[in-house]
């Protein structure tokens, strides 16, 4: 492992300077049952920048960006053990709540999940009561609303249309409301797991510079089976294969001059 | 060949229908050319003068009905949520079969239970509860002497009957809430209530109502164990304590003593008023899963 001697280093292709880990994994496993499908897993994930998990299919890189959340728990006889520290703290913590974690941390899935009974808008507002929060005012909802759409590259294709059905949208719009409505509750970090896996070039597109666009803001997290869209969108990038993290490092250099053979075979294509 | 055999087939149900209702309608005419509207709006049921009005009847299969749907639909979601969302598996499926099972005690059994354990306790713990303890004999649902055989004791018992199809149509619609709905409403920060009421619910809402109009399509058409219950009186009231009357119970109480044809042809009336209520009934419940479903899709 040679993350720590990594993020020293000047990120070659991200404007912004490596900050101090928002989310640091200290030795992970996850487990389905008896069967360990993260192993040992440690990694940090800087403030504000994007970074990649790829790897071949079952590798693990979804169950690990998961743990991250604490949705992998949500599966029956899932378990993590670890760490897991979001500023510092310890989310894993016996006094930590996980309902408390995910408000602070973003999720979109592979598949678009928009609520289908409740309008665009709607949609978009639906973190801001949960947990037993007492939800804004309806002239604050809204205020959210128009800039978590703004923020997701959305407003300008259903500006006019908010009391619709979220199933009025292609799935490529769908898949941008999730982030809008991921955005709404300003989450720190943001998880994307596989978020174009199910759209078309043009969407993909899309999302990928919407991603691209909220480096700095927000600390991003995205599992990909695609080596060109976390080339193209992140600033480093973590290699899994059958569980276990392989590599971190900076994009550019984990593409051109990987450190693991396993890296290398795996990203000129040799496999997976 | 087949295609032929299979729409016969298929063709064969609408017509069966047409030709019941055809054959009701014509049994039926005399009695309703007699009375009018009268029939539908009198109060006055005398078999020795002749003279048939159906209001009670059918006020009573509509209150009935609501009253048992308004007590079971509750119960009945709760049941189904518990069963599908916080059940540990090994209790599940005992206590769902348990609950499915309501569904295949003969209605009789129901109403024997109604008469011998129902109604007693209605009459000496619920009904005084209900007047004298919280004073709601004052109000007009609650007033009355306390007889047993009532409108809520048919409501009550109705609602029994019609428990288990809501509950089990509901657990099969929730069960079918796909993953991705609900964890999308965790990873947004939502309590395990919060995603049960504001997405898996949501999510599964036309078929609930489906299940509800299941359970009311029941209500509607239950013959025995309301006639054992209700009290059979010719009396409108609006109070749940007194005795009433429904249409399928009226049918079934006076079919076998019906000397005359007018007699005959009021009865007949009264299965066309029900059969013509119940389509009413089923209509308006389709067009509303139709908009539920529309309004998901659109």
């Amino acid at each position: 492992m040679t993350e720590h001697a990594v993020a020293e280093l000047p990120v070659a292709n991200a404007p912004i300077p490596a900050a101090e880990p928002r989310v640091a994994v200290h030795s992970l496993d996850a487990y389905f049952g008896a069967q360990r499908v993260v192993r040992g897993a440690t990694v940090d994930f800087n403030e504000g920048q994007v970074t990649a998990i790829i790897g071949p299919s079952g590798c693990g890189k979804s169950t690990l960006l998961r743990c991250l959340n604490r949705m992998h728990e949500t599966v029956p006889t899932a378990r993590v053990e670890g760490e897991v520290l979001l500023d510092g703290r310890d989310i894993y913590a016996r006094e930590v709540n996980a309902i408390q974690v995910r408000r602070r941390i973003g999720m979109v899935f592979q598949r678009p999940t928009p609520f289908p009974t409740m309008s665009i808008r709607d949609n978009v507002v639906a973190g801001l009561r949960a947990d037993g929060r007492k939800a804004p005012s309806r002239a604050e909802q809204d205020e959210i609303a128009v800039w978590a759409l703004q923020r997701a590259a959305l407003w300008d294709e259903v500006k006019d249309r908010l009391r619709d059905s979220a199933l009025a949208l292609s799935g490529g719009q769908q898949q941008r409301l999730c982030i809008a409505r991921a955005l709404a509750t300003k989450p720190r970090v943001l998880l994307l797991d596989e978020p174009t896996a199910s759209l078309d070039p043009l969407s993909t597109q899309k999302v990928e510079e919407l991603v691209y666009e909220l480096r700095g803001e927000v600390t991003i997290v995205m599992v990909t089976h695609n080596m060109q869209q976390a080339a193209r969108v992140s600033d480093r990038t973590a290699f899994m294969l059958h569980g276990e993290l392989v590599e971190v490092a900076p994009t550019s250099r984990l593409f051109t001059t990987p450190g693991d053979e396993r890296t290398e075979a795996y990203i000129t294509g040799r496999f997976g | 060949m087949y295609r032929f055999i299979t729409t016969a087939f298929a063709l064969s149900i609408p017509l069966l229908l047409v030709l019941l209702g055809i054959e009701v309608a014509v049994a039926a005419w005399p009695a309703l050319s007699a009375f009018k509207l009268s029939f539908l709006t009198s109060s006055r049921w005398d078999a020795v003068e002749g003279v048939f009005g159906a209001a009670p009847a059918i006020y009573g299969t509509l209150v009935s009905s609501a009253l048992a749907l308004v007590i079971a639909t509750p119960l009945a979601i709760g049941v189904a949520i518990f069963l599908s969302e916080f059940a540990p598996p090994w209790l599940r499926q005992p206590v769902a079969f348990l609950v499915d099972l309501l569904a295949a005690i003969p209605s009789v059994v129901y109403g024997l239970w109604g008469i011998f354990v129902l109604v007693p306790a209605l009459r000496e713990y619920v009904m005084p509860f209900l007047s004298d303890r919280l004073h709601l004999g004052n109000t007009p649902f609650f007033s009355g002497p306390a007889y047993g055989p009532s409108m809520l004791a048919a409501g009550l018992i109705l609602a029994i009957m019609v428990l288990p199809y809501i509950s089990s149509v509901t657990r099969e619609v929730l069960m079918a809430v796909p993953r991705s709905q609900r964890e999308a409403a965790l990873a947004l920060g939502a309590t395990r209530w919060e995603m049960i009421w504001g997405a898996v619910l949501p999510y599964a809402r036309s078929g609930i109502v489906g299940g509800i109009l299941l359970g009311l399509g029941r209500a509607l058409g239950e013959t025995m164990a309301v006639t054992m219950v209700i009290g059979n009186r010719h009396e409108i009231s609006s109070s749940l304590f007194a005795p009433g009357y429904t249409m399928a119970s009226l049918i079934a109480n006076e079919f076998s003593e019906a000397t005359n044809d007018m007699h005959l042809s009021a009865l007949m009336a009264v299965g066309a008023v029900l059969l013509l209520v119940t389509v009413i009934v089923n209509v308006i419940a389709r067009l509303l899963v139709w908009r539920v479903e529309r309004q998901g899709k659109a």
